[in-house]
């Protein structure tokens, strides 16, 4: 018996000699909890492979916007076009390669069956028609509809070689005419440049500017006041004009010409007290009336300092009206002005519930996506954004399918803390049953002396040693209920601690494994190169390694949040499927790193079968993907824990 | 500079219109941004007879930022935090809610209003609120027991 920690156990011992110097347990302890927290750090950084993870199924179907169709877009947004004339553009496109469709056709009617693939469910002419904001009923409604048999894989075969190659963009406006199905595991996002938050914007103005008939500015605040519920707004508007319009900050009218920077004789700035001879002042409709160097400092406050933008009310004492865009521009130089409207794009968004910034960093898109808060039992809303950042739109954390985004919180938090500390000690230890310090036996005999309280007790039942008379090393109360009790609870932690750590240890190894992948990424570049000069094979030829690496990433990943999904499982035949799904996608990932480690000059040898391997990785993933989600779109899944309960 | 011209303005207003019960002097007589108050516990209140030191900071960017208030005699009143800071809780004193026009004068007629009848749902100190609400006669008699006690 060994101390561990002299100010946490305490172990006694029985008067026998084995009191062997060994490394103290804690040691142990503090290392499981340095691993803990090392390895739950996951940041919000750019991942290239799993960036491309919806690419391959998904950018063929409805959800993204793809390249050219941005390209599209930001060509008529220039034009300040409406939006549907770019729908219009996107027609001669697509009759033109029509030809190329029907080559695309006969290559799919040759791989193994996928009769519903040509159907167009949909005109998919306009992508503002189809991803406009879906009702949340609506996903769960056609969900059955659009998914097809989980074990045809047909099309995704196909979706796979025709994506990668290089010359796919040639394809990209037909790819949805091809793939109209959307898996469970998908949901329809769209993804929007600064520059169509700030076309939304102007548009719903102006929309609304004609309805009230205020000025745009005045109609910008009025919007900005009720976070962009146009509904609201206008039936509020009609009940009240005048309340609104004052509790928007643009009641209280003195003057009626618009506000212009003067100079009036007589002035004194109520802020800096200045009042010589061509002050130059500003006074909005409100008639508050400030020098222009104090606005300004103002101003620059209240943008620069506090971030504010919507709200920035006269600088007058107890004044409510808002600084409208046009007296600032008046004001302040372009720089300020930039950051201004930075803000209020930012407000913009934060206050639709439909729209999110993507959270990679210095990236300006974002993105829209009709799932609600309380679907989030039912889906884990995976997007990507055109900087190939894929991620979650209900935690905004990096893409965790197939695990919900409550399960993923609960997980994080779970490795993050020390709760599994607490269940190594009550595995390993017991408490003084008079002091309650808490000991470690390590050894030896069940004559425990407590070293803080020289009790004396028995280890095997925790009674009092006194009582056990001569039989000193057979512990006649052995079987006694307290004991049994005692032993039971101690077995029942021991056990959830091994199941945790089952799970953890999985998870933890492949998202080390993804990471190691991801090195290997890097080199897999100069393999490729070597690969090109060794065995005269074109660049085309060597991208197969390219294919392999990132769906290995991606399949890693996946992997890694069954193990979390997994672990809040409650047991029943549902689990059982799951768990061989696991399996088949962990075994095929496992062969293809296996391929992929293979030094380069038997890499081309390889190449066929790893070509395979890879396809048939996908192809289990979808599975793993589509039938997790679907069942947790049908409410199947059981878990130990409740979903709706808030973290 | 404008910051300057826009204090001593301030100062000089105070100091031709005294403010009733207060005394208001700089602390450094080189530095505008510190001020010295003494203000007497208004009347009928629980403070009466008491006087509190007030310690008012103008941030260098005043007027554009608020100032900010301490007491530095301890006092038993629901708004105003019980440990060495003694902070006070007052709505315009907050950085979204104050307006470069108003004067520090405005914010002391605050603090005397406050003083003479405490705001216990804006309360930093929960449970000295929570008294002041249900048990009126205690929080008045402790209050008064530390006016006796710190602010003789």
């Amino acid at each position: 018996m060994a101390l561990t920690d002299p100010g946490r156990y305490i172990t006694s011992g029985g008067q026998l000699s084995n009191c062997l110097a060994r490394p103290p347990r804690s040691h142990f302890l503090s290392l499981i909890h340095r691993h803990t927290f090392s390895r739950c750090t996951t940041q919000p950084e750019f991942n290239r492979a799993t960036g491309c993870f919806v690419i391959d199924e998904a950018a063929a179907s409805t959800s993204t916007t793809p390249p050219l169709t941005r390209k599209r877009k930001l060509d008529t947004t220039t034009t300040s076009a409406p939006p549907t004339s770019a729908t219009a553009g996107a027609e001669p496109v697509r009759k033109a390669s029509k030809t190329k469709q029907k080559q695309v056709e006969q290559v799919e009617a040759a791989l193994p069956a996928t009769p519903q693939t040509l159907v167009s469910d949909k005109p998919m002419d306009s992508d503002d028609e189809v991803n406009s904001v879906i009702s949340s009923d609506e996903f769960g409604g056609d969900a059955d509809s659009s998914v097809g048999d989980v074990e045809d894989f047909g099309a995704d075969d196909s979706d796979v070689d025709f994506d990668d190659l290089p010359e796919h963009d040639n394809f990209e406006t037909q790819e949805k005419d091809l793939k109209p199905r959307k898996k469970a595991f998908e949901v329809d996002h769209k993804v929007y440049s600064p520059e169509d938050i700030q076309r939304q914007q102007d548009d719903q103005v102006a929309e609304v500017s004609t309805l009230l008939e205020q000025p745009h500015e005045d109609t910008a605040i009025l919007l900005r006041y009720a976070r962009w519920n146009k509904e609201k707004l206008i039936e509020q508007y009609m009940d009240g004009q005048e309340e609104v319009l004052d509790k928007a900050g643009l009641g209280q009218d003195v003057q009626k010409s618009p506000p212009r920077i003067e100079t009036i004789d007589g002035f004194m700035c109520d802020i800096c007290c200045e009042d010589g001879p061509g002050l130059q002042s500003l006074a909005m409709k409100c008639g508050h009336r400030f020098c222009v160097d104090c606005y300004r400092q103002y101003l620059d406050q209240k943008i620069r300092g506090e971030g504010e933008a919507a709200r920035i009310k006269c600088p007058g004492d107890g004044c409510n009206r808002v600084v409208d865009a046009k007296s600032l521009d008046l004001l302040v130089r372009t720089d300020l002005t930039d950051r201004y409207h930075q803000l209020l794009m930012r407000t913009y968004v934060d206050d639709k519930e439909n729209l999110k910034w993507c959270p990679s960093p210095n990236c300006v898109y974002a993105i829209e996506c009709g799932v609600k808060k309380r679907d989030l039992t039912r889906i884990v809303p995976t997007v990507q954004c055109d900087c190939k950042h894929s991620f979650c739109f209900g935690c905004t954390l990096a893409d965790h399918q197939p695990c919900p985004c409550a399960l993923v919180k609960l997980w994080l938090k779970k490795c993050a803390d020390d709760s599994e500390t607490a269940n190594w000690i009550s595995a390993n230890t017991k408490e003084c049953p008079k002091c309650h310090s808490t000991i470690e036996k390590n050894g030896g005999c069940n004559h425990m002396t407590c070293r803080k309280c020289r009790n004396e007790f028995c280890w095997m039942c925790m009674g009092v040693w006194s009582e056990h008379g001569t039989s000193w090393y057979n512990c006649n109360r052995f079987e006694e209920r307290s004991g049994i009790d005692a032993r039971d609870t101690q077995a029942r932690s021991r056990q959830s601690l091994e199941r945790y750590l089952h799970y953890y240890n999985r998870y933890a190894n492949h998202e080390q494994s993804a990471r190691l992948d991801k090195d290997i990424f890097h080199k897999t570049e100069k393999k490729m190169t070597l690969l090109q000069s060794a065995s005269n094979m074109s660049w085309i030829e060597v991208q197969f390694l390219e294919e392999a690496s990132q769906a290995l990433q991606r399949c890693r990943q996946i992997l890694k949040w069954t193990y979390a999904f997994a672990y809040y499982l409650a047991r029943n035949n549902e689990t059982e499927i799951f768990e061989d799904n696991q399996k088949n996608l962990e075994l095929a990932v496992e062969d293809l790193s296996e391929m992929f480690e293979k030094p380069t000059d038997q890499l081309s040898g390889l190449k066929v079968e790893m070509m395979d391997k890879t396809t048939f990785c996908n192809r289990r993933r979808i599975i793993v993907l589509d039938d997790t989600a679907k069942r947790l779109k049908d409410g199947v899944w059981e878990f130990n824990v409740d979903l709706n309960k808030p973290v | 500079m404008a910051a300057n011209k826009r204090i001593m303005k301030e100062l000089a207003e105070i100091n031709n219109n005294p403010l009733q019960g207060c005394t208001i002097k700089l602390a450094k007589e080189d530095d505008l941004n510190n001020w010295d108050v003494t203000m007497d516990g208004p009347p009928e209140s629980p403070y009466a007879g008491g006087k509190f030191n007030i310690q008012i900071v103008l941030p260098k960017e005043y007027p554009f930022k608020p100032p900010v208030l301490t007491f530095k005699t301890k006092i038993y009143h629901p708004n105003v935090t019980n440990d060495d800071k003694g902070a006070m809780c007052l709505g315009m004193l907050r950085a979204d809610e104050w307006k470069p026009p108003n004067k520090i004068v405005d914010v002391l007629k605050l603090v005397r209003a406050v003083l003479a009848a405490p705001q216990p749902d804006d309360a930093v100190e929960a449970g000295i609120a929570n008294e002041f609400k249900t048990d009126r006669k205690a929080f008045d008699k402790t209050a008064q027991d530390w006016v006796k006690k710190y602010a003789k």
